[in-house]
């Protein structure tokens, strides 16, 4: 449904442009009907450039991204539109992604004049309810209100009612629960996995390994911008090859095993330049790990 | 050694007083690590500020709180400057941007030791020292903060803030804005500085539980401006007794759980709101176990030794 | 908190940021009003406010009905010269014998008409260029920036005395124009600055994600945001324009056959009204630029203080 193949994005910085910085370095994947497939990445791995670039809200300096066989780059107009009712977005601060002076249900009412002018009050009712059924949020406590009235967890909810009510083939989901409360998160998790099992594809953008793992199908670990590790979810998280996966699985707090006890310690430096390491190999089936240089000495 | 009694810091708003901290009551031995956790507008962020330093906004209602045995004079800033930062420091919450962009961290050091008459030369051997300990080398200090990376900001922060050794440290979500290896790295760092001796025992604050148990021997877990449960955390992990700790804990997915196997649940509905909040225990609205004695406040009461919790239901 | 309170541009999350701060533990929506009653409700108790808009108000009352209490025309010579106010003569009369009131009433229309015109021009420009820049970004920002700065560094009144010394200026509206055409950089910079922050928001995305345009955004997600910025523009770029018009009328660059308060004052000084102590004929135009202008600043003082929490007085 959806690929990217050898995605590059890059950014001209210094003094009049002159220096590139590669934030996204050849990235490869793809999204089928009904799979989650989670990008798993620290601040400035790029995952929210990716998510962007597929949302077209951000060019792709090289390489292409394809939804149906079509490069979505080559989307104007029209077209463009269509493409946002197959594929839609929601992002982390669900403050910000209200316009705080208009009320909430301003995001349905500026779909509706887009893509559903022509149908009735009624009808469009029924459909608002539909969506807002899906995502377990009663209309008469959350319609025609302002978004300062409402919680984090009912704003991100109504953006991915908002999302369904397009019928989408593909949300991307941006970090959208990091700014949840524990106890709202798993709620939104749970309705992502519940609306993956009626067909929706869906892109998860974390930096949180046990989000991850507990909703998704593939796993990605992006890391400055590169893949160094996918595959199914059990497969990398059962058996994590690239020293990144490892090094971050190992300094994921649990619940009931001290750090002390697992292997694998944190790094003290921040500066490490460490190579990824370069294009992917497929080291069992599915499971594909950036390739590295050989150990010194072996 | 701090001992909390009955502390209350109310918010004032154009509507009427908000109840961030509600009657506060607890201590913390010499040499414990308590973490202090809950989810956002309990109140455990005021609670740790208004222990140094009540900004404007905050107003002191009552309760008492003391220190190595004497009392802090918490409602009055001028007095309290006596103890910030060489009895009690905190690392603020938005350490990363509480470094002036425009001055060399030396230089911030500098002037934030002769505020309290101390001369940058005595201690710089040990902030010599200390720097190295963290993994910083001692160039840092003619470096600007934008040369830095977010995880050697925030270690410097928790050096200067610990520098002269105060009783108690207080850490207000230092890991919030860190990837996760740099937030291993200065957790562990925290208890370092525990372990050393730098700092008597510290309190650190974030909604992030397992955090806690790596790091805490103790767990306070606060809810809508009441404290709700403390205990060791082991204990708080493996068998609390307030109903909110329970659910709480339920919802945290770790890595071992997926959707397809068990679907976990949240806790449904909101925190009450705290300019009006209702009488009796906070968390009846949401509690599956609650009963007609939960229209009383719960008194936060001992339920075992050194485990404390604000439940009828929990009460032995 | 990194951004001043002069950046931020929408009042609602202002209040919002401030009350958070101040009570993060409760659900905003226990303690804003919501909507537009809000700014009713604040403007009209700040005292800054109510006084500009009074002294203001007044004005406009003094040039809507002014002329029509008097039936002197404000240039003919309908009386004995330099006469001190009187019953007959409310405000005394000029060397020439006309009579001062009606020349200050007259003078007053004029006043407004250079201010809606000229800051309505400047205001449209400003607005127009400032949004493309910030908005679109790229080499139209930079285009549009090399223009503003251009214009900007232009020395106004010397671009204006050069004009008015080739074309004709016949009336008030052409003199507006001009003014209006040389005033907006000021403006264009300020709404591209505050557009450069608010285009990064969220909302904006959700926006174009949902099939909007360029323009449409602009004018339906980012204008309404910076509604209080673009009226204390307005009211700056108004209160501009008439200082501007009336000194290119103190030094006689003006249209000469009709009345305003500069011109009224030019001729009192060519006069020698100073020395001969007719004060009659030019405090009135003098005070009366005074009120409008200085009314109109202590509004935006005022309205400052109203969308911006913060500045309030407890």
């Amino acid at each position: 449904m959806l690929e990217v193949d050898t995605c590059c994005k890059e950014y001209r910085v210094g003094a009049f442009g002159g220096r590139a910085l590669l934030a996204v370095r050849d990235v490869s994947f793809g999204v089928q009907p009904g799979e989650v497939v989670s990008l798993i990445g620290e601040s400035g791995s790029g995952k929210s450039t990716i998510g962007r670039m597929i949302l077209r809200l951000a060019r792709v300096t090289r390489g292409t991204i394809t939804f149906d066989g079509v490069d979505i780059a080559q989307l104007q107009g029209r077209r463009l539109k269509q493409y946002y009712g197959d594929v839609q977005g929601v992002f982390q601060d669900p403050f910000s992604s209200y316009n705080p002076i208009f009320k909430a249900d301003r995001v349905f009412t500026m779909l509706r004049s887009e893509y559903f002018s022509g149908l009735g009050a009624s009808e469009w009712d029924a459909k608002l309810e539909n969506a807002l059924d899906a995502v377990s949020l009663d209309p008469g406590a959350v319609l025609g209100k302002y978004p300062h009235q409402l919680s984090g967890g009912q704003l991100q909810r109504l953006l991915v009612a908002r999302a369904l009510l397009l019928d989408i083939r593909l949300l991307v989901a941006d970090e959208i629960i990091s700014m949840l409360d524990a106890s709202t998160r798993i709620d939104v998790l749970n309705l992502l996995g519940d609306l993956k099992s009626r067909g929706l594809g869906i892109l998860f953008i974390t930096h949180d390994l046990s989000l991850g793992h507990y909703i998704s199908d593939t796993t990605m670990i992006l890391r400055r911008g590169r893949v160094v590790e996918r595959g199914p979810t059990q497969v990398v998280f059962g058996n994590p090859l690239h020293p990144y996966t490892r090094t971050l699985l190992a300094s994921v707090p649990k619940l009931h095993a001290r750090w002390g006890d697992g292997n694998g310690g944190a790094r003290r430096d921040d500066g490490e330049d460490a190579a990824d390491g370069g294009p992917l190999v497929e080291v069992e089936d599915g499971h594909f790990v950036a390739s590295l240089p050989p150990e010194p000495g072996t | 050694m701090l001992r909390v009694d009955g502390l209350a810091v109310y918010y004032q708003s154009l509507r009427g007083d908000v109840k961030a901290v509600d009657g506060a009551t607890f201590e913390i031995a010499d040499g414990e690590i308590m973490g202090l956790a809950g989810e956002s507008g309990c109140g455990k962020s005021t609670l740790g500020k208004s222990l140094v330093r009540m900004d404007a906004r905050m107003r002191y209602v009552g309760g008492s709180v003391e220190l190595d045995g004497r009392t802090l004079p918490i409602w009055d800033d001028a007095k309290m400057n006596a103890f910030r930062f060489k009895e009690i420091s905190i690392i603020p919450q938005y350490a990363l941007s509480a470094l002036n962009p425009t001055r060399k961290i030396g230089h911030m050091a500098e002037e934030l030791l002769s505020s309290r008459d101390v001369h940058l030369d005595r201690v710089l051997p040990e902030l010599r020292r200390r720097l190295d300990l963290v993994g910083l080398s001692e160039s840092v200090l003619e470096r600007f903060p934008i040369e830095l990376s977010g995880g050697m900001k925030q270690r410097v922060v928790m050096v200067l803030s610990s520098l002269l050794d105060p009783s108690l440290l207080i850490a207000d979500e230092v890991t919030s804005a860190l990837d996760v290896s740099t937030q291993r790295a200065v957790s562990e760092l925290l208890v370092e500085f525990r372990d050393r001796g730098f700092v008597k025992s510290m309190i650190v604050i974030t909604h992030d539980l397992s955090f806690l148990y790596q790091i805490a021997d103790t767990i306070l877990v606060m809810y809508a401006g009441k404290l709700a449960e403390k205990a060791a955390s082991d204990t708080i992990v493996d068998a609390p007794a307030h109903p909110y700790t329970r659910m709480l804990l339920s919802s945290l997915p770790e890595v071992g759980v997926r959707f397809a196997e068990r679907r976990l649940t949240g806790i449904p509905g909101r925190p009450p709101s705290l300019l009006d909040p209702p009488g009796g225990c906070r968390f009846r609205a949401r509690c599956p176990l609650a009963f007609d004695r939960c229209g009383e406040e719960p008194p936060f009461a001992e339920v075992a030794p050194v485990h404390s919790a604000a439940c009828w239901k929990a009460a032995a | 908190m990194a951004v001043s309170d002069h950046e931020r541009t929408d009042p609602a999350a202002d209040r919002i940021a401030t009350l958070d701060v101040a009570a993060p533990t409760v659900p905003t929506a226990a303690l804003l009003p919501s909507g537009r009653s809000e700014f009713a409700y604040f403007a009209l108790r700040n005292w800054k406010f109510d006084l500009g808009l009074g002294v203001v108000l007044v004005c406009v009352a003094a040039a809507l009905v002014g002329p029509l209490l008097t039936d002197h025309e404000p240039l003919a010579f309908t009386g004995p010269t330099d006469q001190p106010p009187s019953s007959e003569y409310w405000f005394g009369t000029t060397s020439f014998g006309q009579d001062v009131f009606t020349q200050f009433v007259y003078g007053l229309r004029a006043a407004f008409v250079v201010g809606i015109v000229a800051g309505g021009i400047a205001w449209l420009l400003g607005a127009v260029v400032g949004f493309t820049a910030g908005y679109r970004g790229g080499w139209v920002d930079d285009v549009l920036n090399m223009l503003t700065n251009v214009v900007l560094v232009i020395p106004t009144i010397a671009l204006l005395i050069i004009v008015a010394a080739y074309v004709e200026v016949h009336s008030y509206a052409t003199e507006a124009i001009l003014i209006g055409l040389t005033s907006w950089p000021w403006a264009a910079r300020a709404v591209r600055a505050q557009t450069f922050s608010l285009k990064t928001r969220e909302f904006v995305d959700v926006a174009r994600l949902s099939g909007r345009g360029t323009r449409q955004i602009i004018a339906t997600e980012l204008a309404p945001n910076m509604s209080s910025y673009l009226l204390m523009m307005f009211i700056l770029l108004f209160g501009g324009a008439i200082l501007i018009g009336a000194s290119l009328d103190f030094l006689g660059l003006g249209p000469s056959e009709s009345i305003s308060l500069g011109l009224m004052m030019n001729n009192a000084f060519l006069s020698s009204a100073l020395i001969l102590g007719t004060w009659w004929w030019f405090v009135p135009p003098g005070v009366g630029i005074i009120a409008i202008v200085g009314g109109l600043y202590v509004m935006n003082v005022g309205l400052d203080e109203v969308f911006n929490p913060k500045l309030r007085e407890r």
